[in-house]
């Protein structure tokens, strides 16, 4: 079977966002950019599920500018077979992100398509559960642990106060939670096969889909900052404050 | 403008994340029903004695009840043609289903909305909370997940809403339920707990995270919540996680045992009242955000804390 795997460019999760002070967005001018950590998560996923013969054809998808073909990269030599670019200077809403993926299901016919639960720039945790309604597939959110079974995946979810379990029929929609699996590090040879690996790289307008944005964005703002906060030398000081405070 | 908030509840208990989302649909209109699917029989009444309700509509099926997005998605989708609005509290249930009913609507999705600045435009977090975005949006309806911690709940009695049921739309699910593997707690519910006890990997163990947390928290009727780091490691399950990617608090109290305070953990808690940072490194970031921070060995720190409470 195929695997379709979205993967999304943003900024890498260590580095501190600066808000602009035009409030006109954040600032990603020169700052590291590396693959969104849920998706690749998804990845390592859609790699393991390849090497226990489960699956037989990996393809990763990004949409985004052309430098995003660094992160369909990354992929490839992490383990998927071939790339596909849909190249654009917009930056898309999860509606608009959710219809060109639908295009590409379209184009490519895949079993699955496996993606991070959420980007960890937007925050959004939405494209996924879009994407299934679109295709009128079955989802299954926030996966721990994946089997997959004549014709079903058997997803075990992290859901508020516990773990379900749940089996969708195939073709369906999966997205990733932290606790999958830990990706594994792309070596040397590895990355420098994944250079030779096919790579399509497409237009946006190629799938001729309404990506018009339907928010506008007001204004980006700091949140409030917490005023600064002081050190207490022991234990029956910190309680003292604290029963000032009226919380205890 | 008529508002649909979606209840969140367990069968018998309504949450306080309805009535704080019932809040947020407040600051935009006074036509404010609430959908509660799933096992209604007790909650629909709860729902109907919250605070400016004007109707409950109820629907039941063992579907619903197993929360699979594919029936409440066409539940919800079945009802929306009569709302501008549609609110759903952001919890790990709502945003498994309420984008797969923005998709299905044709519109877009703001997820967290923190704030309800009008009828189309509200404030929503992105990067981690170190930035609020605020939208507006040109769809008709509007399709939103509230983040509960930013909203303070309406009373749950005095109102004396009607209580209607709406018919399940027959829909062949590809979906099935197998089982469910739920944590047993007795402590507060940690999204809504008044003080929140929690630890990271400086713990070491489950035995000492258990052995050292659980204590204090039955000391302060606290609930106990954990750094990513800590989950992990095992030392804690899934659910106690706090963070970007696991649950966002907003207590009176929270107190950081352990926890060094990496930008993805404060994300879940920055809101919260009072910070009470406990950690051997003075330098640990964690320090940066503590209204109270003491430098100790949390192996001293904690037996002093418990008798200092006394």
């Amino acid at each position: 079977m195929k695997i379709l795997v979205p993967v999304k460019r943003v900024l890498d999760y260590n580095v501190k966002v600066r808000v602009k002070t035009d409030q006109s967005g954040v600032d990603l001018a020169n700052v590291k950019m590396a693959m969104n950590p849920f998706d690749e998560i998804a990845v390592e996923e859609a790699v393991r599920l390849k090497e226990k013969g489960v699956v037989t054809e990996i393809v990763a998808v990004s949409i985004g500018v052309a430098q995003c073909e660094a992160i369909l990269r990354t992929a490839l030599a992490m383990g998927a077979d071939r790339g596909i670019l849909v190249q654009t200077e917009d930056d898309l809403e999860p509606l608009a992100v959710a219809k060109v993926l639908k295009a590409v299901a379209g184009d490519e016919t895949p079993d699955l398509v496996l993606m991070g639960k959420q980007a960890i720039d937007g925050d959004n945790n939405a494209t996924g559960q879009m994407l299934s309604a679109l295709l009128d597939w079955p989802q299954a959110t926030f996966a721990s642990k994946v089997e997959i079974e004549g014709g079903e995946a058997r997803v075990t979810r992290e859901v508020d106060g516990g773990l379900q379990t749940l089996g969708v029929t195939l073709p369906a929609v999966i997205t990733t939670d932290l606790r999958l699996n830990e990706p594994r590090y792309a070596s040397l040879p590895n990355i420098m096969k994944a250079k030779k690996k096919p790579l399509d790289t497409k237009a946006l307008a190629d799938y001729g889909v309404d990506t018009a944005a339907r928010l506008s964005v007001v204004k980006v703002t700091e949140p409030p900052k917490r005023s600064a906060g002081i050190k207490v030398a022991s234990a029956d000081e910190l309680v003292a404050n604290l029963k000032s405070a009226g919380v205890l | 403008m008529a508002v649909l908030v979606i209840a969140d509840h367990d069968g018998a208990h309504l949450r306080d994340t309805t009535l704080k989302t019932i809040a947020a649909a407040q600051t935009l209109s006074s036509d404010i029903d609430v959908l509660v699917y799933g096992e209604t029989s007790a909650v629909a009444a709860q729902a109907a004695a919250a605070e400016g309700v004007r109707t409950v509509l109820t629907a039941e099926s063992a579907e619903l009840k197993a929360d699979i997005a594919e029936a409440i998605s066409a539940l919800i989708v079945s009802v929306a043609g009569g709302y501008d609005v549609i609110a759903v509290p952001a919890t790990a249930s709502g945003k498994n289903f309420a984008p797969r009913v923005a998709a299905a609507l044709d519109v877009s999705i703001i997820s967290d909305v923190v704030e309800v600045v009008d009828g189309s435009t509200f404030v929503h977090p992105i990067y981690a909370g170190n930035a609020l975005e605020t939208v507006k949006t040109s769809d008709a309806k509007t399709v939103l997940t509230v983040r509960p911690t930013a909203f303070k709940p309406v009373a749950a009695t005095g109102g004396s809403a009607a209580v209607e049921a709406v018919a399940v739309p027959a829909v062949a699910l590809k979906t099935r339920f197998v089982s469910d593997e739920k944590v047993v707690s007795d402590r507060p519910e940690l999204g809504s707990a008044k003080v929140i006890v929690s630890g990271g990997r400086a713990l070491g163990s489950a035995d000492e995270f258990k052995g050292v947390l659980e204590p204090l928290a039955d000391k302060l009727g606290a609930a106990v919540g954990a750094s990513r780091a800590a989950v992990d490691a095992g030392y804690a399950p899934n659910d106690y996680q706090v963070g970007q990617t696991g649950k966002v608090v907003a207590p009176n109290l929270y107190i950081a045992i352990g926890i060094s305070g990496a930008i993805q953990h404060l994300a879940g808690m920055k809101d919260s009242k009072v910070i009470v940072a406990i950690n051997k490194d003075p330098e640990a970031p964690i320090f940066q955000i503590a209204d109270y921070g003491l430098v100790e060995d949390y192996k001293t720190a904690i037996p002093a804390l418990t008798k200092a409470l006394g």
